[in-house]
């Protein structure tokens, strides 16, 4: 549901939490990177920072009266809809600002896909689709909280859409097919039960977070909320400018990451660094170089390098490890340990 | 203040914020005492404010919202029907049974809580309502069964009501006119940044929950200063959130001196309850003072940095290969085998006709429970008849459905296994082969998490067993508490037989398969109750495992000892276990353990 009505915390309010930060930025760079997992404690601002990260992001053209808000600009990507109104003419634009589509738990399937429109079936006997969820993320992001607590079979489905971009649907006598290119965002606390293996090598990056343990951080954040309770308009207003200028760096990024250029060195630095880690497939290896040229793209560099590879290895690496359930001294040490052999020889 | 004149504080505290304090957790056993705060609760409110009662199996439609099917049919077009939460905006939601509330509503709640707004997408129907409301959890735990953390951490106040003097009434502190006068004030209570500072320095020093928590003190300390009629928090106000707030919840205590024994710190780890009813984590109220706070904080951190894995851990390593792999999954094939003698439904691996878990199927509505109608199938179901029910005939264009075309999805669930380790930590067993015991559960407890089973881990030495962790995923906590163990004393075994044998018992209850493994030396020398004597220690251990058995539990006995004896065959056949004596590491072993490793750490 987006909650427009809402007012939401600002994302350059967010105290610490810098990598999920990084990972979250990155993602809405380059939306190829694959979506984003946060797993972490209770109360660390899993959620704030994602609905945060919505409100921050600069509007987009669609095609008016298109239900799954075609890009003008992309005619490849369109819907069937859109590319039958092109046919008759000239395409309406208009400025929307970019779906974030939060998946409640206790969604029910057709609401994810789409299904028969109930209204029309059963008042004049007519069969349309009405869209669900993955057409209102389309061009947009996908946040599921709790996604270890989400029915598996939906999680499948998810994923699948995810990785395809596009949503099949085959039920209730209706077939078609909707673009369905979304940032998949997915949360939840591990207490409540591990993610399964083969799922969280689906997100391009995953972070970790843990509640701060100093307290100078805690009573910031503890400052921060309370202050943004007691006057939502005149926080957000306070917090104006360092979001604008954030929103402004996304954007020139976004620009800048289809012609940053990768210095060999670079790439054989992450080749060396996967298979040092012992990461299986090129997944890994292609999350890191575009997480990395993302990352490159938001610090206004010229080119990729080392330096940013280091800063995003583990987002992009530490879910891909052959998991050792009991090791409990943790990827992040053994990604750290990786890094130091294969990207300072 | 005394507990009662707390509670009712509570009661007071809550009814001036119910969305922003979030909620209270209500632990008690009797009725009265209950009614007594809930009356209290109903007194302060304002008359307006809606509190409603839920029960823990709500179903989520009940919850959210869906489709209200008897009216769409009547309307013919799709009509959508609020959930209890939706209605309750503004108001306050009596959860019964709190400690039986599974993890997914419990996340559906929380989702509430967090948004102040209920979003549904179910069955057709999109909604999004304002829900900006408390919630009083009734938790009626006895035993192992919690209300979820997750929305404990979303309460502010945990009450115990246990142990209260039944015939004098609670203390009337607040009227509904001071409650109403609160609320007024509340919003422009101000408080001051050390306060903030203090009340965070305070949760961090307890280990008091997460960030959340603090924010709720925060919240506590201005409700209370609205409810005293100051806009502005005082000191006071401050104590006496930080104490409503974080002692329940206080996981440890700043200690004077460090260098205190780790490996007991950890054995202590208690969950949120039982430290509330420690006397001994209610901190003295000087703790708060923002100084002493803030070194009680660094203390408890320097605490927590060495609990790094210490010498346990590399015996550890070494050792848990010394049982072969697999051992899990085989004796899981023989659960499956034995399904058909065991309670219907419920040793099976599967359990269908829940509403959860993989559609399996379409199948006609047989009663009007809570189900889940499946409209497209029901709709299907009718279509073919219209004409013959005179669909035409009226010419209206109507569909004309009968009860008898309802259907419902059926649904299949992988039912969940809950693995019990019961590990002898007793003198007899630590002696031999206590290290190896724990590596071998160690090895277990990963073929466990491959598979995504709930663990629980009983130890027994001394006088009697405990249960060292209540059943989890979280095999990073199986392991930290089974690496603090310490070894030493007699061996209970009836009192560990018959703790598991509860454990089996409630999880059956919930629908879960239990499996236990039994890791001891079987060499019984404490009886039931707790006086020593090896021959009727024995014959008490016997009599456990006969009852044990009759619960068809399957269960495996790893015989510890260095020369397996037939006191422990005997014990396992009681039990109907498989037997299993521990191997040493011969060469034939060694094959295995080398195998083992390897596919367990890939190289």
């Amino acid at each position: 549901m987006q909650s427009a009505a809402q007012t939401v915390f600002p994302f350059s309010a967010i105290v610490g939490q810098e990598e999920m930060k990084l990972a979250l930025i990155c993602a809405a760079i380059d939306p190829s990177i694959g979506g984003v997992l946060v797993f972490g404690d209770r109360g660390t601002g899993k959620s704030t920072a994602i609905r945060a990260l919505a409100a921050l992001l600069p509007p987009m053209r669609a095609v008016v009266g298109c239900r799954y808000a075609c890009d003008p600009a992309e005619p490849d990507a369109w819907c069937v809809e859109c590319r039958e109104r092109a046919a008759g003419g000239t395409l309406k634009q208009r400025t929307i600002p970019v779906p974030v589509v939060d998946m409640p738990l206790g969604v029910t399937e057709d609401r994810v896909v789409g299904a028969l429109d109930l209204e029309r079936a059963l008042s004049q006997g007519v069969k349309a689709f009405e869209p669900g969820l993955l057409a209102r993320a389309n061009r947009g992001f996908l946040y599921i909280d709790e996604v270890n607590l989400l029915e598996d079979h939906l999680v499948d489905l998810l994923i699948d859409v995810a990785a395809s971009g596009e949503n099949l649907v085959e039920r209730e006598g209706l077939s078609l097919r909707h673009p369905a290119r979304f940032v998949l965002i997915g949360s939840g606390n591990p207490e409540e039960g591990e993610l399964r293996p083969q799922l969280l090598d689906r997100f391009g990056l995953s972070v970790e977070i843990k509640t701060p343990d100093q307290l100078a951080e805690r009573v910031e954040v503890v400052k921060r909320r309370d202050e943004f309770e007691r006057g939502k308009a005149l926080f957000v207003g306070k917090w104006k400018k360092p979001d604008a200028l954030l929103r402004r760096r996304i954007v020139a990024a976004r620009k800048r990451v289809q012609d940053m250029s990768t210095p060999d060195d670079v790439l054989e630095s992450a080749a060396r660094l996967c298979m040092q880690l012992g990461t299986d497939g090129l997944r890994a290896e292609l999350t890191l170089i575009r997480a990395a040229r993302a990352l490159a793209s938001f610090d206004q560099a010229e080119a990729v390098a080392i330096e940013h590879l280091r800063r995003i290895a583990a987002p992009a690496l530490r879910h891909r490890l052959r998991r050792d359930p009991l090791d409990e001294s943790g990827s992040a040490a053994r990604i750290e340990r990786a890094v130091r052999e294969a990207l300072e020889a | 203040m005394n507990p009662p004149e707390d509670a009712a504080r509570t009661a007071a505290l809550f009814a001036v914020d119910p969305a922003g304090l979030g909620g209270v957790c209500l632990h008690s056993l009797v009725q009265p005492a209950r009614h007594q705060w809930l009356e209290m609760l109903r007194d302060l409110l304002p008359p307006a404010v809606p509190v409603r009662r839920i029960p823990f199996n709500i179903s989520d439609g009940g919850l959210l919202g869906g489709l209200d099917l008897s009216a769409t049919l009547e309307a013919h077009r799709p009509i959508a029907q609020r959930g209890a939460l939706a209605a309750t905006d503004g108001g306050v939601v009596i959860l019964c049974m709190a400690e039986r509330l599974s993890a997914h509503t419990a996340a559906c709640l929380n989702a509430v809580l967090d948004l102040g707004a209920v979003s549904t997408q179910r069955e057709g129907v999109s909604i999004c309502d304002q829900a900006r409301l408390g919630v009083v959890a009734q938790d009626e735990s006895m035993d192992e069964e919690r209300v979820p953390a997750s929305l404990l951490d979303r309460l502010a106040f945990l009450v115990d009501l246990n142990g209260f003097d039944l015939r004098t009434p609670l203390p009337l502190l607040h009227d509904r006119a001071e409650v109403e006068d609160a609320r007024r004030l509340l919003p422009h209570v101000q408080i001051g940044n050390d306060l903030i500072e203090a009340l965070c320095g305070t949760g961090l020093a307890l280990g008091a929950g997460s960030l959340r928590v603090s924010l709720l003190a925060v919240r506590s300390a201005r409700a209370l200063a609205a409810l005293e009629g100051r806009g502005c928090v005082s000191t006071d106000d401050a104590v006496e959130a930080a104490r409503l707030v974080f002692a329940p919840r206080a996981t440890r205590v700043p200690q004077p001196a460090p260098g205190e024994e780790r490996n007991e710190g950890s054995q202590t780890e208690t969950p949120p309850h039982a430290a509330g009813e420690d006397p001994a984590a209610t901190p003295p109220p000087s703790a708060k003072e923002h100084g002493e706070s803030e070194a009680g904080a660094r203390e408890s951190e320097a605490g927590a940095r060495e609990q790094s894995p210490g010498p346990d851990d590399v015996i550890l390593e070494a050792t848990q290969a010394a049982i072969p792999g697999g051992l899990l999954t085989r004796l899981r094939g023989e659960v499956a085998a034995r399904g058909g003698s065991g309670v219907p439904g419920r040793t099976g691996a599967l359990r269908s006709g829940g509403r959860r878990g993989r559609p399996a199927g379409i199948q006609i509505a047989a009663s009007r429970g809570h189900v889940r109608l499946n409209l497209m199938a029901t709709l299907r179901a009718a279509a073919p008849w219209q004409r013959l029910r005179g669909r035409s005939a009226a010419g209206n264009g109507r569909v004309v459905i009968r009860p008898g075309d309802f259907r419902i999805t059926r649904y299949q669930q992988r039912s969940q296994t809950l693995t019990i380790f019961a590990v002898d930590a007793s003198g007899s067993s630590a002696l031999h082969r206590l290290a190896e015991a724990k590596g071998a559960v160690e090895m277990l407890l990963a073929e466990c998490y491959v598979r995504r089973d709930l663990v629980a881990v009983i130890t027994f030495r001394g006088r009697r067993a405990e249960l060292l962790l209540p059943p989890t995923r979280s095999l990073v906590r199986a392991k930290r508490n089974l690496a603090g163990l310490p070894g030493g004393g007699g061996t209970p075994l009836a009192s560990a037989i018959d703790c598991a044998a509860l454990l089996g018992s409630q999880a059956l209850r919930r629908g879960e398969t239990p499996l236990l493994v039994m890791l001891t030396d079987g060499r019984a020398n404490v009886t039931l109750a707790g006086t020593g004597g090896r021959e009727a220690a024995h014959a008490d251990a016997l009599q456990a495992a006969r009852r044990l058995q009759r619960l068809r539990i399957t269960a495996l006995f790893i015989d510890t000892s260095p020369v397996p004896g037939a006191q422990a065959a005997a014990i396992a056949a009681a039990m109907g276990a498989k037997y299993l004596p521990l191997p040493f590491a011969d060469a034939r072993v060694l094959s295995h353990v080398v195998s083992a490793a390897s596919v367990r750490s890939g190289h």
